[in-house]
């Protein structure tokens, strides 16, 4: 039998591990923010996982803000060759 | 001085290079940029060369700090674009790639501004035709439109370079400034190359359309030469700042949308020069040494993903995220070398990115900009999101598009390796380079509350990333078209004049038939004051010519400002 050789994201549950262990890496750098004297230039730098938060709002908020310019932006593949 | 020119190998070898063929041409390929970067090592600063051209003193080679580090630079991105295209059965971009890269030294090396120009338009003709061996009706258009937007920007640096002679008596290339209309036409001729907002589609238009080796060429020169030339003329410009942070912000929502991953590259490239302008503009020390530092690595990073799209374009035809995934299964060392570029350009600790763009950032705090700060921080995680993940995900995991390739040519993966090792190098070990800066570093990167706070930004953006794919939220890659500020001439104008020239068909039938007889009189009087009698058309005192041109130069400057 002439199987295709598996590959690592086949299997569905390696996809599941390397999720967890992002998870648990995400976890521990917030929870870290309490544990260290942190040299910061602004207020808003000291609130406890600022940049954690901001990086995760924005990114929604990109995604979302994105997904509705197109609406305002989209037009068909050949909109411009068509003349 | 005992050595030639920056940019003299690069040119006389371009004459040779279609006079040999077969393995001979590679070899001379290489030797090129080795030859000239060794000719380069040898220059001191203080090395220039002077000479009187009618009154004017011309300075065609300035060896300072700043031409020098992109000197080294320009030397490294044509060294690795030269590799890449080995394997390249085509003249035409050969000589190109080793003219663009040769006008591009010479751009950043002139110390003034006849020779700047001659170099910038150079620069804007010989890289046409990395986009015009494409040899496809779409990048040939795409080429021409390039084309003619690069030349506009060389007549306005032209135009600015006469009107500051004027203002100051000088031609010499140092701090201009925006106070004076000369400086400001400069400015926007500079701001045309660096792809401010608004005059920044030539770059998303035509670098996708470029071949995939000509792509490399592309994003290593033309838009840093523009930051050099920024970053000599107008260092702490207030506008810059604000010009730079829109530029790192509005390209990462089309860059979120786009389907080509080539042009998410583009948009992602205006997005990394923002941050440079924004540094600029702030003008101090380590803003500057920190914009110059990512200009830097940009060209790494950036060429390395160019190039790992470049072979996966040269290897599957196809470039489009809709079209792509799964190919780490066939292409896993392209794959992990386009990892490399994504971490360095999203600033990863321990990649390149993160000890250039974070000099940037705490100069932002220093001078007390917090809501630019914001915008950048917003941006860092926006690259990330479309740099950093959707690239090498779109292209090489996602759902398998069922592709089965293999690794790219042995010459592409070896201009990746070297690309992908810098970024490391550089990343790990950032002293070399921030020896090189214009100014003295007083800097450390790694210390726990920078590498804990990128860390953090990082990796709740891909943690944002993951939730919205798992959820269905993420904007699927669809097949299409977004609208920019291209819209105008692309659509806008041309529909109009295919408007206008319709709606005078009928006129001018109606014309033919009723006024016919009285053309036949505005014919005599036509005759009368244009004929060879006429006033118009004698002879008249050049010096009369003179006043008229002034006159009509006068006149069309008068509405350009107005």
């Amino acid at each position: 039998m002439n199987q295709p050789p598996q590959h690592f994201f086949d299997k569905p549950e390696n996809t599941t591990k390397v999720l967890w262990i992002f998870h648990v890496l995400c976890v521990g750098l917030l929870v870290i923010d309490v544990f260290y004297h942190r040299h910061t230039m602004h207020a808003w730098e000291d609130l406890w996982g600022f940049y954690a938060f901001y990086g995760f709002v924005a990114c929604v908020m990109l995604v979302l803000v994105a997904k509705q310019l197109r609406k305002l932006v989209m037009v068909g593949e050949r909109y411009y060759s068509d003349g | 001085m005992d050595s030639l020119p920056p940019y003299a190998i690069f040119l006389i070898g371009a004459l040779f290079i279609p006079a040999i063929g077969g393995r001979l041409r590679r070899v001379a390929l290489l030797l090129i940029p080795l030859l000239s970067g060794a000719n380069v090592i040898n220059l001191e600063q203080g090395d220039d060369w002077q000479l009187l051209f009618l009154d004017y003193e011309l300075i065609p080679v300035r060896v300072d700090e700043l031409s020098l580090l992109f000197g080294y630079l320009f030397h490294l991105a044509a060294l690795i674009a030269v590799i890449f295209s080995l394997h390249v059965r085509d003249t035409t971009q050969h000589v190109a790639g080793l003219v663009y890269a040769g006008s591009a030294l010479g751009a950043v090396f002139a110390g003034d501004f006849i020779t700047l120009f001659i170099f910038w338009e150079l620069m804007a003709v010989s890289s046409a035709f990395l986009i015009l061996s494409r040899r496809t009706d779409r990048a040939t258009a795409a080429g021409l439109r390039y084309l003619l937007i690069q030349v506009l920007s060389g007549v306005m640096l032209l135009a600015g370079a006469v009107m500051r002679v004027q203002e100051t008596g000088t031609l010499a290339f140092e701090f201009i400034g925006i106070g004076s209309s000369g400086g400001l036409l400069i400015f926007l001729a500079f701001g045309i190359k660096c792809a401010f907002p608004l005059a920044h589609n030539w770059l998303t238009d035509a670098y996708p359309e470029a071949t995939p080796t000509g792509a490399v060429f592309l994003s290593a020169f033309t838009t840093k030469v523009a930051v050099y030339a920024l970053a000599r003329g107008f260092p702490g410009t207030e506008a810059l700042i604000y010009i730079g942070a829109v530029m790192t912000c509005f390209p990462i929502f089309y860059a979120v949308i786009e389907n080509d991953l080539r042009r998410v590259l583009a948009y992602s490239m205006i997005n990394q020069i923002g941050f440079m302008v924004c540094g600029i503009g702030i003008g101090t020390a380590l803003a500057v040494n920190g914009a110059v530092a990512h200009a830097f690595n940009d060209v790494l990073f950036k060429g390395l993903l160019m190039m790992s799209m470049g072979a996966v374009l040269h290897m599957t035809g196809r470039i489009n995220g809709s079209e792509l995934g799964g190919l780490y299964k066939s292409m896993p060392m392209t794959a992990g070398l386009c990892i490399v570029g994504a971490a360095s350009i999203s600033a990863f600790p321990l990649f390149s990115g993160f000890v250039s763009k974070s000099m940037i950032m705490v100069a932002v705090l220093q001078e007390g900009h917090p809501g630019v700060w914001l915008a950048l921080l917003f941006a860092s995680a926006g690259v990330f999101h479309h740099a950093g993940i959707k690239i090498p995900f779109f292209a090489f995991f996602a759902h398998d598009a069922g592709l089965r390739t293999s690794e790219p040519p042995n010459n592409m993966l070896l201009a990746m390796w070297i690309a992908g090792a810098l970024c490391v190098f550089i990343g790990i070990y950032p002293w070399m380079l921030y020896e090189l800066l214009p100014f003295e570093v007083v800097y450390t990167p790694y210390d726990a509350t920078h590498v804990i706070a990128q860390l953090q930004l990082l990796f709740f953006s891909a943690l944002a990333f993951t939730w919205l794919k798992l959820t269905n939220l993420y904007p699927p890659e669809l097949r299409s078209v977004n609208l920019d500020a291209e819209w105008i001439y692309r659509k806008v104008l041309p529909d109009a004049v295919r408007g206008i020239s319709r709606a005078s068909v009928p006129l001018a039938s109606a014309l033919s038939d009723g006024v016919r007889g009285q053309m036949l009189v505005l014919g005599q009087t036509m005759y009368r004051h244009f004929g060879p009698q006429s006033t118009l058309v004698r002879t008249w005192l050049s010096a009369r010519m003179v006043l008229w041109v002034a006159g009509l130069l006068g006149f069309y400057l008068f509405f350009y400002y107005s």
